[in-house]
């Protein structure tokens, strides 16, 4: 047996009768990764032995006893490298404490093992980004896995991993997810702590799990969620048990279909595999209805200007002084922080840095960050309309299947502009969750597509219900 | 927008070529949010967050299981001195 191979659930049935240990478990995993991730990518480091001494000391007996999960290298873990693939951080910074999604999963017996790469600063959507080193796509290496969370989804891909932690500021844990074909929540912003992350834009950043199976993801998430008295944006609200969700019917179910994602744009094959999931929740007892969200084409405006204004602040802190790189050819304060920024970031986080100041900065605050502002409520209440009707909003995840890498790097804007059908989400507030719904031929590659879930506030349930659902039809 | 001025305030040097660069980038972006000017907003609050929490207060108390010894942050700083973090001469 594998273990490498396995999902959560597996690996657990293999402890419990006594035919793996989670020492085979991390053996299995550092197998694979020594023999695949050299042409993938996914990791930046992994730490074998560390893995080995917590595994000693964890109980069997909690939800996730003895399960190895990688982390996004933005996500702290103490003792273990934390650089958000950047190199103002690479090489210079060891995490003195856990964030609370790492303590929440260690509490349930898990081991973080292995640092999963991204988009520096979660700032991309293709990995590209990535200040330390390319991560490719497990079904074909000339292609992007998606991001920023593309190391977390090519691992789980590749079964280099049981399971992976990932954030989403845009799209970041579902577009990869997609894009890999492995399952990707978002959860409501607020449902999960961010204390312990490094932070991107901080009114819009959430953790989730990304996983093999629906069921692992509503394992990982209920072991995650809750309260933090670190995080006063974390949600005072109870978990409900979100394994119960799975294995119940979709029978009556009303799923809304927002004109505004199926229109012009999309790639025919893409929405074909959507088209066919519909079918597919339709023939399990669920209504589908027509919905629009009006403002949707001005999604794309309102992100980059919020997550660039946020950026910018979040972003000052590396500044070579008290952490990360500090320029060698600076001679005064302002040379510090000018040069070590300057040698420390690369050219997407600059860019984001520049944008998100000009649009803070005095005289254009109105015209761009409130007038962004207000068009955010618009787009939220678009959603609660919505809601008043459905149950919850089905849509594709990404316009097209995985893109050679290179092939849109020189044209930051036609990036950004993929990322139409993830990022209202996140200016809602809502929850989502990517499902593999089959794979396009391209080139001669069969890619996945995946189908994006989307539900009311603290609506998860009703995803892993749904997602559950068409994952077992 | 210049890129120059921006970049100062960022704390950003910028060679000459990544000023070219950004500078026409972040101009065809600019144009791209422009069309948030064509829509009436008059009336509609600003949403600064997602969710409509305000004012999580806690007692104002260090937690012993919060803190980070001297040492613990020191470890990560770039250049010490004296078990302080060491910065180049500020006043001359």
């Amino acid at each position: 047996m594998n273990a490498a191979e396995l999902t959560i659930t597996q690996l657990r049935d293999a402890y419990s009768q006594g035919d793996l240990t989670p020492a085979d478990a991390l053996q299995s995993l550092a197998n694979a990764i020594d023999e695949k991730d050299g042409d993938i990518g996914g990791y930046l480091s992994y730490d074998l032995d560390r893995a080995l001494a917590d595994a000693e000391s964890v109980d069997m007996s909690k939800p996730l006893g003895g399960i190895p999960i990688a982390i996004k290298d933005l996500i702290n873990a103490e003792g273990h490298p934390c650089a958000a693939a950047s190199k103002i951080l690479h090489g210079k910074y060891i995490s003195p404490y856990d964030a609370t999604v790492v303590r929440k999963l260690r509490d349930a017996g898990a081991i973080p093992f292995g640092r999963a790469n991204m988009d520096e600063f979660a700032m991309g959507s293709s990995n590209e980004n990535s200040g330390i080193k390319p991560c490719r796509n497990p079904h074909d290496t000339d292609r992007i896995p998606g991001g920023s969370s593309g190391g977390s989804a090519a691992v789980v891909a590749a079964n280099t991993s049981i399971a992976a932690l990932g954030t989403d500021t845009g799209g970041s844990i579902r577009q990869p997810a997609s894009l890999c074909g492995v399952v990707g929540v978002k959860p409501t912003y607020g449902r999960v702590s961010r204390y312990g992350l490094i932070a991107f834009a901080s009114s819009l950043d959430q953790c989730g799990p990304l996983t093999k199976t629906v069921e692992d993801a509503a394992l990982v998430l209920q072991m995650i969620a809750g309260p933090c008295e670190r995080d006063s944006t974390c949600l005072d609200e109870s978990v409900p048990e979100y394994t119960a969700a799975i294995g119940k019917n979709i029978k009556g179910l009303k799923v809304g279909l927002p004109k505004e994602y199926f229109a012009e744009g999309l790639d025919p094959a893409v929405k074909g595999k959507v088209e066919d999931a519909l079918k597919t929740l339709e023939s399990l007892g669920a209504e589908t209805v027509e919905i629009s969200l009006p403002n949707t084409e001005h999604a794309v405006a309102t992100y980059y200007i919020i997550a660039t204004a946020e950026a910018s602040a979040n972003l000052a802190r590396f500044d070579g002084v008290r952490y990360g790189h500090r320029s060698a050819e600076a001679d005064d304060l302002l040379g510090v922080y000018e040069l070590s920024r300057d040698e420390g970031f690369g050219a997407e986080v600059k860019r984001r840095i520049l944008l998100g100041t000009y649009v803070l900065s005095s005289g254009y605050y109105d015209a761009y960050y409130l007038r962004a502002q207000k068009v955010r409520t618009l787009i939220r209440k678009d959603f609660t309309e919505a809601f008043e009707q459905v149950d919850v909003i089905a849509s594709p995840v990404s316009p097209t299947p995985a893109f050679k890498i290179g092939e849109k790097s020189s044209d930051p804007l036609a990036m950004y502009l993929a990322d139409i059908y993830t990022i209202s989400a996140n200016l809602a507030g809502i929850c989502g969750i990517s499902v593999p719904c089959g794979t396009v031929n391209e080139g001669g590659s069969d890619l996945p597509v995946g189908l994006q879930l989307l539900g009311k506030p603290l609506g998860e349930s009703d995803l892993f219900r749904t997602a559950h659902a068409f994952e077992q039809a | 927008m210049n890129v120059r001025d921006v970049a100062h305030l960022a704390r950003i040097h910028l060679t000459d070529e990544e000023a070219t660069e950004y500078q026409s980038q972040l101009d065809q972006i600019l144009q791209y949010v422009e069309q948030l000017s064509q829509i009436d907003v008059d009336g509609i609050e600003a949403t600064a967050h997602a969710e409509d929490i305000f004012d999580v207060i806690r007692e104002d108390a260090a937690i012993a299981t919060h803190q980070l010894s001297q040492e613990d942050v020191l470890a990560n700083a770039p250049e010490t001195a004296h078990d302080q973090i060491k910065m180049p001469k500020v006043v001359e």
